[in-house]
């Protein structure tokens, strides 16, 4: 599997990046160049959508409303919400780095359906677009749009639910090339055990996509037609129920934290074995467990209504389950831990960011019983601790990975290598200011700061100043991150073809890639984490 | 652009993936109605009377001649799917070209039903029986229309002479939605006209 020194590996003219223009990226088919056109998109809404977040915090900084009226900052939360949610966080691992490394772990020349692939971007594109229409009257509902008020509010609620019907159609059909692409269309031995950790998180990540995608389309064309005809489902009015909509709207939302976080997890198993230089341990716990988070991300969610009046009974059935997503999540956690326990541990700027990865979300995960326990639910729902709670897994959890994986593969997507000074600058700032900004905030909601507020009681003045100071050290740090980026793109030092000395299929291709990934379809003979062993 | 072709070298695993593609596609269909099926189980529980007084000002007979003509264009479509796997492109043409009829008299009788309660002031927002209605037939002719585009891309692809008894997959498949188009209807049918 030694690939490193090959003169015909390492960064041959540009590989896939050769042709020039924009008709070549615009009209291309190849799943490098889509998952690359993702990045920079998903990557742009990243920055807008901090953007929002650094206003939010500004207004903050004083009890009273200061320097926007409440309905500004009821939009700026929403299009924080909305966008880091649905145009970052869903699409950045899976569409990005899933669409450009999937093929390249299976050995395979492109996805299933190329076609479908360029397409389901093009109406990514579509559905932002439709978004930005909507801004002509700026939503305010939060990100969840929950009925009454989003079918009555005068915002522009209805485009906005047709601009994410289309995104949820693109998700969709990202999910279901990748399932055909990893049934079809692995190389000659990579049989399912041998697949790396990374193709199963995305396996997993697809089937929900696939399954769950469709019912949040039909809720927001429900919510649609609430607005447009008055069909009433939502309308205690009309005989309907507002919690209906609650219950449709987290029958997508609770399964796609798990489109979130599980491709982040993949990228986190790849890299721990690389510097650890130690096979992972728990291959298949770790593989299944993938499937085991996607079956029971669909029982649970009712967790986000605990204080909706369900039933007792329904609130105690959905908290009982909801302690069952914490065991496969910790299987992987473990497994982890194991396969760092007397590796040959190096701290290239990937392996910070995964180690950061799992003491955030260790913090997140170990803040979540106390949520989907129903006794403290009821006392933190909607408070601040709610919002460092899902700030240290989305944020801490997928992002991170996010982060560990664009450092990771960085020198194999581009072809060039990266200042890693800087970027363990970068690191030290993001770490810094990410716990300054949210672990403030458990405090806050423990007690008792509500959230969606632009006013607070004097009392929590002092953890909110607090959290701005790190939210501005956390932006200065992504700054440092993406100049980084920007400077490896114009000026890194050529990269090999395997710098990190990594096991797994892309690092046999070259940096860059070639259009058709790799001269020969590869041979697969045995799983890609022997690191330890002679011949690694 | 790239130099990219997206057929793959081997025509079997080609069509293996189209179909798996296709299959799953079809499971997100089941889910999109599976919220609107949802949403009637609910209500029905909910408001037994309402349902039983409101599904009797549906037209019976409208609706099962609808049956009748969706069940026969399934049939169509899979003599055409048979004809082109014999290389018979001709006589896909004619059979598919039949479904997109049926398909049409379908959404034509569906128009005078529409219209038909429009003039007696049934809306979809007159009541949650009627919206329902509404909502869950409006969602299949939706389905109706983009398969008859989707059964006249075929056809179009076979007069260009693209199909034939060794490469049939964009029939097959078609075919496939349009089936699941057929089901979905068998079940609102009874759903909606006969449950009282």
């Amino acid at each position: 599997m030694e690939a490193i020194g090959r003169p015909e590996a390492g960064g041959n003219g540009g590989g896939y990046l050769a042709e020039r223009g924009w008709r070549s990226w615009a009209f291309t088919l190849d799943h490098k160049r889509i998952g690359a056109m993702y990045l920079w998109t998903t990557i742009f809404f990243f920055l807008v959508g901090g953007v929002f977040a650094l206003l939010l915090r500004l207004e903050l900084l004083s009890p009273q409303t200061r320097y926007f009226s409440n309905h500004a900052y009821n939009v700026f939360f929403t299009l924080h919400g909305s966008m880091m949610i649905f145009l970052f966080i869903i699409p950045a691992i899976p569409s990005g780095l899933g669409n450009f490394f999937i093929p390249l772990h299976l050995g395979a020349r492109d996805v299933a359906f190329p076609r479908l692939n360029l397409a389901s971007y093009w109406v990514f594109v579509a559905g932002f677009l439709v978004i930005i229409g909507s801004l002509v009257a700026p939503m305010d509902t939060g990100w969840t749009f929950y009925t009454p008020y989003s079918a009555k509010s005068a915002a522009a609620v209805t485009t906005l639910s047709l601009g994410l019907f289309l995104i949820g159609l693109s998700s969709i059909l990202t999910g279901l090339n990748f399932i055909v692409t990893i049934h079809k269309l692995r190389a000659p031995g990579m049989t399912w055990h041998r697949m790396p950790l990374f193709l199963w998180s995305m396996y997993a990540t697809s089937i929900i996509q696939v399954i769950a995608t469709p019912v949040v389309g039909v809720t927001f064309l429900l919510l649609a037609a609430e607005r447009l005809l008055g069909v009433g489902f939502y309308d205690p009015a009309k005989g309907g129920d507002p919690v209906l909509f609650q219950h449709f709207f987290w029958f997508y939302s609770h399964p796609v934290v798990y489109v979130m976080i599980l491709p982040a997890m993949g990228i986190i198993s790849e890299v721990i074995p690389v510097f650890s230089r130690k096979p992972i341990f728990g291959y298949k716990a770790i593989a299944y467990s993938s499937l085991a988070i996607a079956f029971l991300g669909f029982l649970v969610w009712g967790h986000h209504m605990f204080t909706s009046g369900m039933s007792p009974l329904a609130n105690a059935i959905f908290s009982f389950l909801t302690f069952f997503v914490a065991v496969p999540t910790a299987v992987k956690v473990f497994n982890w831990i194991a396969t760092l326990y007397k590796g040959s541990i190096t701290f290239e700027s990937p392996m910070l960011y995964a180690l950061t990865f799992i003491f955030l979300f260790a913090v997140g995960g170990l803040t979540g019983p106390f949520l989907g326990a129903l006794a403290t639910n009821v006392q933190l729902h909607d408070t601040y601790f709610v919002v460092a709670h899902f700030h240290y897994t989305m944020m801490g959890g997928t992002v991170m990975g996010f982060f560990a994986g664009l450092h990771y593969w960085f020198p194999k997507m581009t072809g060039k290598m990266l200042n890693e000074k800087v970027a363990r600058l970068a690191w030290a700032l993001v770490f810094v200011g990410f716990n300054v900004t949210f672990f403030t905030m458990f405090i806050a909601g423990t007690r008792g700061m509500p959230r969606r507020y632009a006013e607070y009681l004097p009392k929590f003045h002092t953890e909110n100043v607090i959290s701005t100071i790190g939210s501005v050290v956390l932006a200065v740090g992504i700054l440092v991150m993406c100049w980084n980026f920007f400077q490896g793109l114009r000026k890194g030092g050529p990269a090999p073809a395997n710098p990190w000395r990594a096991l797994s299929l892309e690092w046999k291709a070259a940096s860059p890639p070639d259009t058709e990934n790799f001269h020969e379809i590869p041979i697969v003979t045995e799983w890609p984490y022997g690191y330890g062993t002679p011949k690694a | 652009m790239s130099g990219h072709s997206d057929e793959h070298a081997d025509p079997a695993v080609a069509f293996e993936s189209a179909k798996l593609g296709v299959w799953t596609f079809l499971a997100t269909e089941v889910l999109l109605f599976g919220a609107l099926f949802t949403a009637y189980t609910i209500f029905r529980m909910k408001y037994p009377e309402l349902f039983r007084v409101e599904h009797a000002k549906l037209d019976r007979v409208l609706g099962a001649v609808n049956t009748v003509v969706l069940i026969t264009s399934s049939f169509t479509v899979v003599l055409g799917v048979d004809a082109i796997k014999r290389g018979k492109a001709r006589m896909l043409e004619v059979c598919f070209g039949a479904t997109i009829l049926l398909a049409a008299v379908f959404l034509c009788v569906k128009y005078v039903e529409y219209s038909a309660k429009f003039h007696h002031g049934l809306y979809p927002g007159t009541n949650l029986f009627f919206s329902l209605y509404f909502m869950m037939t409006g969602l299949h002719g939706i389905h109706v229309l983009l398969g008859m585009g989707l059964l006249s891309y075929v056809i179009v692809l076979s007069r260009r002479g693209r199909l034939s008894a060794s490469y049939y997959t964009p029939a097959e498949m078609s075919g496939l939605y349009w089936h699941f188009v057929d089901l979905v209807w068998i079940y609102l049918f009874p759903l909606l006209y006969l449950l009282g």
